[in-house]
């Protein structure tokens, strides 16, 4: 048709005139992302090859930030910390999340009472929480050590005590789990009750209903969560630097990675050094999930892929 | 033969009875074994807000008792204006209030004007930029902290709530994914008829595709808000002095300076939880499908 007509210009053709639309629409979004994220991303990279203060103009010092880095003790304590946080909170979060979904998928009575008393601590203000669990775990007369107590246990100092402060904040963690577990209900919900019927004709019990049909099908939901908690528990910032008072205390017991580049960053003006930190954890979490979706394929199941195959 | 044969039957039938038996009785028990594990569970997950709002109604004597009362007796309600005299928490709202709403403005016109051309137009670049969109969902936002930090310096918007409006207005990645998934599943049919009668792009966009997306548009604006609402790393990073403080920096300075008065201290703590949970009260819907939405499409 348009061969035809005499030549009309492109963004008069009904084709040009929706790529046009298309840009507009996208404008005040591509001019935000090009300066406050794009342009940034490529600015920190560059800084992190420098040693910059933000007063005097910023000097190329080539790797000497990573090689400062890797011989930074605190960088390994901050990091062995954040670490020990992500390996004990993300998957302890998850199985907590999962039980409860599981038991809440069962059309019990009360069930949106439940759903709410298990959701409503995860929307809890950051600063909040650690507020409440600064309380919760004060350790004379804290409620937690209340609770220990009443069973003949002394419970230990908490977050005064460099052994106990990294499970203090696991547990502030595992509390607000309950966004994972409203995402597992969801996928529960959504597994069809044909195959739980099929798979009973199959004289399959609750034991091999849950290990064959509800896992397996749970598994992309399971896949999201520990992407998406992962990269999340890695940048664990608010909760901490207010729980010891922005030190990672004590004895560095609780310094996790983006404490300490706040530190380098915003106390120190260290502006290239951070940039360096911030360049490192981005790899990190980079590759983590690269690892994670190369290691799907094993273990996540995906229906429509089963159906072709 | 035949005795054999009933026999058989016979100890069948009560086999096939002692199973039913135990099935009924196992499912008694396991009923029981959930009920238990919920009302546990559920208790074990409310108390520390419990604990939170009965503090803030405590004197300071009734706080250090061993082990904490439940229920304060009596009732002391000094706590919450006594926050007033360190903390005035109506100016920390107002100043959250100056971040929350261009968030919120940001998600829900800019982020959605970006999502509807994502999910309905057509144009060269269209993929890569939308690879660009995810690939942002996946940037910790920390590697454009320091950069940013800088920009904002350099331009003097340090100290001011600059830092924390205007980058917002621009709209966020996670919207844009979420509310494109929403615009998908909206029939064509209803813009193509418009588009016949010679109808804008843009009017299409404001009069049939938004008012269809209401319920992606109050999970979007709750989320805004929240993020807003939580937020400390921004405020603390860009905002110096204490009559700038949000919610949040507040707070944090009311456990630093004054971390001793529990009793104040939950309740300055019960005053910034208790919007966000009335929020969802109202909004329960709203908050579940959009959790749900980013788990599930996602």
């Amino acid at each position: 048709m348009s061969a035809n007509t005499p030549a009309r210009p492109w963004y008069r053709t009904l084709r040009g005139r929706e790529a046009i639309s298309f840009y507009l629409f996208l404008l005040p979004w591509m001019i935000g992302f090009l300066i406050f994220t794009l342009g940034p991303i490529i600015v920190s990279f560059v800084l992190s090859f420098t040693d910059y203060d933000i007063m005097l103009p910023p000097s190329f010092v080539g790797i000497e930030n990573f090689r400062e880095l890797f011989t930074d003790p605190l960088f390994y304590t901050s990091m062995y910390n954040t670490v020990y946080i992500v390996v004990f909170a993300v998957p302890l979060g998850m199985i907590v999340a999962f039980g409860l979904a599981l038991l809440l998928n069962q059309r019990v009575r009360f069930m949106a009472a439940y759903r709410t008393a298990y959701f409503i601590p995860s929307i809890v203000p950051a600063v909040a929480s650690a507020a409440l669990w600064l309380y919760l775990l004060q350790p004379q007369w804290g409620p937690v050590n209340a609770l220990l107590d009443s069973i003949g246990i002394t419970g230990p100092g908490w977050l005064s005590s460099e052994l106990w402060s990294k499970p203090a904040i696991i547990m502030l963690m595992v509390w607000g789990t309950g966004g994972t577990m409203i995402i597992y209900l969801a996928g529960l919900q959504d597994i069809p009750q044909s195959l739980y019927e099929a798979a009973e004709i199959d004289g399959a019990n609750g034991w091999h209903k849950f290990w064959r049909v509800t896992l397996p099908l749970m598994t992309p939901s399971i896949f999201f969560t520990l992407v998406l908690g992962i990269i999340a528990t890695f940048q664990i910032f608010a909760q901490i630097f207010v729980l010891t008072d922005g030190m990672g205390g004590p004895q560095n017991s609780t310094l996790v990675y983006m404490i300490y580049l706040y530190r380098n960053g915003f106390n120190f003006f260290r502006m290239g050094y951070a940039s360096a930190m911030a360049w490192v954890l981005f790899v990190i979490i980079l590759m983590l999930t690269w690892l994670q979706f190369k290691g799907a394929r094993r273990w996540v199941y995906y229906e429509s892929e089963s159906a072709e195959g | 033969m035949a005795t054999t044969t009933q026999s058989e039957n016979r100890s069948r039938d009560a086999m096939a009875a002692q199973t039913a038996k135990t099935q009924r009785s196992s499912r008694v028990l396991g009923s029981l074994f959930s009920h238990t594990t919920l009302i546990v569970g559920s208790i074990v997950f409310i108390a520390p807000l419990i604990f939170m709002v009965s503090t803030s109604l405590k004197a300071m004597r009734q706080i250090a008792k061993f082990p904490p009362e439940w229920i304060p007796n009596p009732v002391i309600w000094a706590n919450y204006p006594g926050v007033f005299t360190y903390a005035p928490m109506h100016k920390y709202l107002l100043n959250t209030m100056i971040i929350v709403v261009p968030t919120v403005l940001g998600a829900t016109l800019v982020s959605a004007c970006a999502a509807y051309a994502f999910a309905r137009l057509r144009a060269p670049g269209k993929n890569a930029m939308f690879m660009l969109v995810l690939a942002t969902l996946m940037l910790p936002s920390v590697v454009t902290m320091v950069p940013n930090y800088i920009l904002f310096a350099k331009l003097g918007w340090v100290g001011t709530f600059k830092p924390l409006t205007i980058p917002p207005l621009a709209g966020s990645a996670f919207f844009i994914f979420l509310m494109r998934q929403f615009f998908m599943t909206i029939p064509r049919e209803l813009e193509d008829a418009a588009l016949i009668d010679g109808c804008g792009r843009f009017r299409i966009f404001r009069s049939i595709v938004l008012p269809l997306a209401k319920p992606v548009l109050a999970t979007v604006t709750i989320f805004a808000f929240m993020g807003a609402w939580n937020d400390y790393l921004g405020p603390l990073i860009y905002l110096g002095n204490a009559d700038q403080y949000t919610l949040s920096l507040g707070l944090q300075a009311f456990v630093r300076y004054h971390g001793a008065e529990w009793g104040m201290l939950m309740a300055a703590s019960t005053m910034m939880v208790l919007p966000v949970i009335l929020l969802f009260f109202f909004a329960q819907k709203s908050f579940i499908q959009g959790i749900t939405m980013t788990g599930i499409k996602g």
